[in-house]
């Protein structure tokens, strides 16, 4: 049985993050692949031999604080689960939460897990739109095509290398250069809520990856993915557009 | 009147009239724009005409239904002065207020809810009416935690003499009466129409005081229902009106009964869904706040026409095309929740577009349970500029692929449905707002329905 376990859904689930959980169920269910999606819910531990794939969505800002704390306690079995390459996508605060820290407006400062060498610090204004990103992964380049919402402006230690380079949008700190972070199977990005949708590529990786920790067979069979095409192309037309009117 | 006051008036209105004149739309914000330049610090002189004041509405849902039954339940004794969906900021507001009819007796605002304190602070309300805070989708809002913060203030300042009409089923909404000496709260009492659980795409709750998830005794939409906090700090409050014995049947609308401090009432509301029974409680109490009985709001109700996108109904040559606005993922929820049991053999339309006013991120359509909710639908059709987004999102909602049709052209997809649609059959249009204004104009444009600016005047 693969098992998709988004963390805390109750708390980190702001814009659309269910999506993400729903196309990867539905893919892999689609293959008849025997699947099931198992919340990790606050007060629960994560046990890294019944998980998969970790999903880690976006929360308010009040309760950044809430879900730092729980999910600092999960930091070993976290550690332990990636080790074993169970694979790890983290978006927008999920994103943040991989971080050292993350530094507000008023100058407080909340830890976050560390898995990453990553630190955030809020920046003024939000960085908001279309965006469209250029990630390379296993040797093939991929268009990651998503909307981007945030006030964090994340730096990247020495080591971390981005997910992808920005082509479209505002990326880690919002000048258009790179955007989220990869550390082997662990991604974090700010292409926010349900970006498996449109990228049905990243889906089918991190199922892939999924199936290999269980032992499940791969490669993947190919799906009719026209209409997430379709999708990826019309937000790619309409961040184009915007682009040349800011121009 | 002060001579600033005066000339920034007509300066102002004069703008709006040359507007209009040059064909650049009802001018429904201009004037107000070159008010607030002109004469910034004398805005509360504006209501000064209004002998029974201004009521200010705000709520994320239902706030311009809201606005429109309590004119409805008024009108027929006093002039009212209101102002459109479209010019619910301060802009927006103040022409309003400049260009209310000479006769009106009292302002029935709706109020954007970040607007909302800048708003209050300027006119005073008479009533301020609070219905609910839900997440929405539209950026410019930021975070939802922000506006109820600023609300907390706003409502902690308050007149004293200002009547609190407050939404008690939304804990954060309830919460704002605790120190005020004038509250009216409404909620719905019924548990025959509550939710098994809460829908997935609710927020969670968690006590106002100590922080402790509230336990819901009964679930009606979204956050709202009737609520406790284990460690019995805060509650909801008591209902001076309160909705029970409710009977859902279909698009005709919603029979219920509405106990209220001077009597219990039935009511069949022309409107489907438990948010319009929020939406006319909201008015009954509101309207009570300014003297109407609830017999006589009770009364008016029962022929309130929906407002523009507002399960609009329109005859087509035998066809009935059914409008509803599509706004946020609990709007939405509880509107798919409302026509199911009409949805067979049906046909639908799904508009959405990413405009600042529908709101530029579309994420949110995978908070709306479309699971199940389309079963028997002839055929659907996605529409609009994210017509393959919306038709992404019912893939993954098992709808089979070869019922899903994509036209990214409104008017050509509503011509579509409607060309399928046999004598007798409906077709239901659920579109974002721009895509509302565009599936409207179509139909206006042939004669089906009065164009929207009529009625937003
Ligand atoms: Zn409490």
């Amino acid at each position: 049985m693969l098992r998709i376990v988004p963390v805390y859904p109750e708390l980190l689930s702001i814009y659309g993050d269910r999506g993400n959980v729903r196309v990867l169920a539905q893919r892999a269910r689609w293959r008849g692949l025997p699947v099931e999606v198992a919340p990790l819910r606050l007060g629960e531990d994560l046990d890294p031999a019944a998980t998969d794939v970790i999903l880690i969505g976006g929360g308010q800002d009040r309760d950044q604080a809430l879900v730092a704390d729980a999910l600092i306690a999960q930091v070993p079995a976290l550690r332990s689960a990636i080790a074993d390459g169970v694979p790890v996508l983290a978006v927008c605060g999920g994103f943040q939460l991989l971080g050292h820290s993350y530094l507000d407006q008023s100058g407080r400062e909340t830890p976050g897990t560390g898995l990453v060498d990553l630190v955030t610090t809020a920046g003024r204004r939000r960085v908001v739109g279309n965006v469209v990103v250029e990630v390379t992964m296993n040797g093939v380049k991929q268009q990651l095509v998503g909307f981007e919402n945030h006030a964090g402006r994340t730096e990247l230690g020495a080591g971390v290398a981005p997910l992808g380079r920005v082509v479209i949008g505002g990326g880690n700190i919002g000048d258009g250069q790179t955007e989220g972070c990869r550390v082997d199977r662990v991604l974090g990005t700010y292409v926010h809520g349900p970006l498996l949708p449109k990228n049905p590529w990243l889906a089918d990786r991190l199922l892939a990856w999924g199936c290999e920790h269980r032992g499940l067979a791969t490669p993947l069979d190919a799906l009719d993915d026209r209409l997430e095409a379709a999708a990826a192309q019309a937000a790619i037309d309409i961040a184009r557009a915007e682009t040349q009117t800011r121009r | 009147m002060s001579v600033r006051r005066r000339a920034a008036a007509d300066l102002a209105r004069l703008a709006g009239n040359l507007s209009r004149a040059a064909g650049r739309g009802g001018g429904t914000t201009l004037p107000g724009s070159i008010y607030l330049r002109l004469a910034p610090a004398e805005l509360a002189g504006l209501a000064d005409g209004l002998p029974e004041g201004i009521v200010a509405i705000s709520a994320t849902n239902g706030k311009t239904t809201t606005a429109a039954m309590v004119s409805h339940i008024l009108e027929p004794e006093r002039s009212v002065c209101r102002n459109g969906a479209g010019a619910n900021l301060m802009s927006g507001i103040v022409t309003t207020l400049l260009t209310q009819p000479p006769a009106a007796r009292v302002g029935v605002l709706e109020v954007d809810e970040a607007a909302l304190p800048s708003v209050v602070e300027a006119f005073g309300p008479r009533v301020l009416s609070l219905g609910n805070l839900f997440r929405d989708q539209l950026d410019r809002h930021g975070e939802l935690e922000l506006i109820a913060d600023r609300w907390r203030a706003l409502t902690a300042g308050l007149d004293a003499g200002t009547t609190l009409v407050l939404g008690a089923d939304d804990p954060v909404i309830d919460a704002l009466g605790a120190e005020h000496p004038n509250v009216l709260r409404y909620g719905i009492d019924d548990p025959a129409v509550a939710l098994a659980e809460r829908d997935e795409a609710a927020d969670s709750t968690f006590c106002v005081r100590c922080g402790a998830a509230y336990v819901y005794d009964a679930v009606y939409l979204g956050q709202l229902g009737a609520y406790r906090c284990p460690n019995g700090d805060h509650a909801r409050g008591e209902l001076d009106f309160a909705a029970r014995a409710i009977r859902p049947e279909g698009v005709q609308g919603t029979h219920f009964r509405v106990d209220a401090p001077d009597g219990a009432y039935e009511l069949m509301l022309p409107l489907p869904g438990l948010y319009n029974v929020e939406n006319a409680l909201a008015a009954i109490a509101t309207a009570s706040a300014l003297g109407v009985p609830t017999a006589r709001s009770v009364e008016r109700l029962a022929d309130f026409r929906a407002a523009f996108g507002r399960f609009e109904r329109i005859p087509i040559d035998g066809r009935e095309a059914v409008l509803i606005l599509f706004k946020n993922p609990t709007g939405a929820n509880e509107a798919l929740r409302a026509i199911q049991p009409d949805l067979a053999g049906a046909h639908v339309v799904l508009a959405l577009n990413d405009d600042i006013a529908d709101g530029r991120d579309v994420s949110w359509i995978w908070d709306i349970d479309f699971e199940g909710r389309l079963e028997g639908v002839q055929r659907i059709v996605c529409t609009g500029r994210r017509a393959a987004d919306l038709a992404v999102r019912l893939r993954y909602a098992d709808v089979p692929l070869e019922d899903i049709d994509r036209i990214r052209e409104v008017e050509a997809a509503l011509d579509g449905a409607v060309g399928r649609a046999a004598p007798g059959e409906r077709i239901y249009i659920l579109a974002t707002y721009t895509a509302m204004l565009s599936a409207h104009g179509v139909l206006s444009a042939r004669g089906l329905t009065a164009p929207f600016w009529d009625e937003a005047r």
